[in-house]
């Protein structure tokens, strides 16, 4: 079905454009080669030098993928982490909740491209690894949905089975384990599934300001400014960026798949 | 005044709710001595589960007392001195069978050879052999049930609470269910009370009945039950038991049409 529906898209990409070309529309933009390319040649180009007696685009982009996956990857574990955290501590004190919700959402208006900068001079060039400060900015972006997601899903357990642990004297730390945390699993996963596109999203755009080439952000920069020459560059970088989301995504879905053997109807 | 041999003391017990100001329970003075079968009986309303919840340290009386085999509730809840079972199973989708009647061992610190083998205990005692693995939503709503009984007595309290277990049940399942909790109450030997608005289920389970009416809940009788011991499926169609029914109909009836008129 997923290959039907990319032949369907892909289909309709040609089809604009061909529409578009033989009557010569201009709105809502004109169409050539320049905007959107044919996308036999944005797959084409990916099986290309990147430049003359340079390896194969695909190539170029793939090890540029790792590393930004690197980034991602150790800023989605992060934001996870600080997001379940607060979660946790949000969902036991009501005062705590009113208090810093307000500044959990806050934190998420403002703009990750205002942030990146100063992330990256704060931790910038202290020894530590030139992809820690996109981490910290994928993990910025990461937190929230799990944070949400956690004290929703905390605050889901049923009252009954509250009042059963009750029945027991058990700890809160036991009716945290082994009731609250067991039923908001299925709250936190759809929250990992946002945040595991977000931290994709977090790496790339953390890239930018810290001018790290080693990345998918630094091909998008670099291609843009010659998009007038190769646009089927960015169009190419473009689709891998976002193969590595679904990537990521993919694997939220699995590890669900694997932890939440519970009712089917948990699993979404 | 409290006597140790006691299973169950309510003393001059009344509960109001801040919210609304109601007034669930009150001057309920009740004894249980160990080893009855007591049903609460009532229309909705009258307080019964709420007098359940007060026994269980659930909810806290406004006034008066309550001491369970001679400790105060709240002690007898700390020390598992008594099984809960509410009227849904309750039962963790993410835990199995076996792993769902562990779950108040594993709280009390059991060791892991001792709780397989309580397990297996209370999975013969509720006939459910051969379902230890599976998960709580292959099981029908009765063996759901049976599961749920099998963890309250897993730790094998003195005292049962049981509120409404059997209201969501289908009538088949409900009598033949009836039957076991007997046999489990005779095999356990513990003290049960019982929350039901089933006339019927509450003469054929009790050794006794409380008979309670609403706004405010109070306790409108006690009505000894003389049926013989064990009690079968043809207990049911003794006229003692119709006498017994028709008593209890008619101390509820009366509470309630004063209630109305």
């Amino acid at each position: 079905m997923t290959l039907v529906v990319l032949a369907a898209l892909w289909a309709f990409w040609e089809a604009y454009r061909a529409l578009w070309m033989a009557t010569g529309w201009t709105r809502p933009f004109t169409v050539d080669d320049l905007t959107m390319p044919p996308m036999t040649d944005i797959v084409g180009r990916l099986f290309e030098p990147l430049a003359d007696g340079q390896p194969l685009l695909i190539r170029n982009l793939l090890d540029k993928s790792a590393f930004t996956m690197r980034e991602a990857l150790a800023g989605f574990a992060l934001g996870a982490v600080i997001g379940f955290t607060i979660g946790v501590v949000l969902h036991h004190s009501r005062l705590l909740r009113r208090g810093f919700l307000p500044y959990v959402v806050a934190s998420q208006t403002v703009p990750i491209l205002a942030i990146a900068p100063m992330v990256v001079i704060w931790l910038g060039g202290k020894g530590l690894p030139i992809w820690m400060p996109v981490a910290v900015i994928a993990a910025y972006l990461t937190f929230f949905p799990v944070t949400i997601n956690t004290i929703r899903g905390l605050d889901s357990a049923e009252p009954r089975a509250l009042e059963l642990m009750r029945s027991y004297a058990a700890s809160p730390w036991d009716v945290l384990w082994r009731v609250k945390f067991p039923a908001s699993l299925p709250y936190i996963f759809a929250a990992l599934k946002v945040s595991a596109t977000a931290s994709v999203v977090g790496a790339i755009i953390g890239e930018l300001p810290s001018s790290i080439q080693d990345g998918l952000g630094g091909a998008i920069i670099n291609f843009n400014q010659y998009y007038s020459l190769d646009p089927t560059a960015l169009w190419a970088t473009n689709i891998v960026a976002a193969a590595l989301g679904i990537v990521f995504f993919g694997a939220v879905v699995l590890a669900e798949r694997l932890v939440v053997r519970a009712a089917p109807e948990h699993v979404a | 005044m409290t006597t140790a041999a006691a299973a169950v003391t309510i003393e001059n017990v009344t509960k109001t709710f801040a919210k609304g100001g109601t007034t669930a329970l009150q001057d309920i003075d009740l004894e249980l001595q160990p080893g009855e079968f007591v049903s609460l009986i009532g229309p909705s309303g009258c307080g019964k589960s709420t007098l359940l919840r007060v026994i269980g340290d659930l909810i806290q009386p406004s006034t008066g007392t309550v001491h369970v085999g001679g400790k105060t509730a709240q002690q007898a809840r700390v020390d598992n001195d008594y099984g809960m079972v509410f009227q849904e199973a309750v039962l963790f989708d993410w835990r199995t069978v076996a792993k769902n009647i562990s779950l108040p061992l594993e709280l009390a610190g059991w060791e892991r050879t001792r709780r397989t083998e309580r397990v297996k205990e209370m999975v013969d005692l509720v006939e459910l052999g051969g379902f230890e693995s599976h998960h709580p939503w292959e099981l029908s709503g009765g063996m759901q049930m049976r599961v749920a009984i099998a963890r309250a007595l897993s730790f094998d309290p003195k005292l049962l609470l049981m509120d409404e277990p059997f209201g969501a049940l289908d009538e088949m399942t409900r009598e033949r269910l009836n039957i076991e909790l007997l046999r489990i109450w005779e095999a356990a030997g513990s003290t049960v009370v019982f929350v039901t608005h089933s006339i019927t289920e509450a003469v054929f389970l009790s050794t006794r009945v409380v008979v309670m009416s609403p706004r405010p809940g109070r306790i409108a009788g006690l009505v000894e039950i003389d049926l013989p011991q064990p009690r079968t499926a043809d207990t049911r169609e003794e006229p003692r038991f119709f006498e017994l029914a028709t008593e209890l109909r008619e101390l509820l009836r009366g509470r309630t049409a004063e209630g109305v008129h």
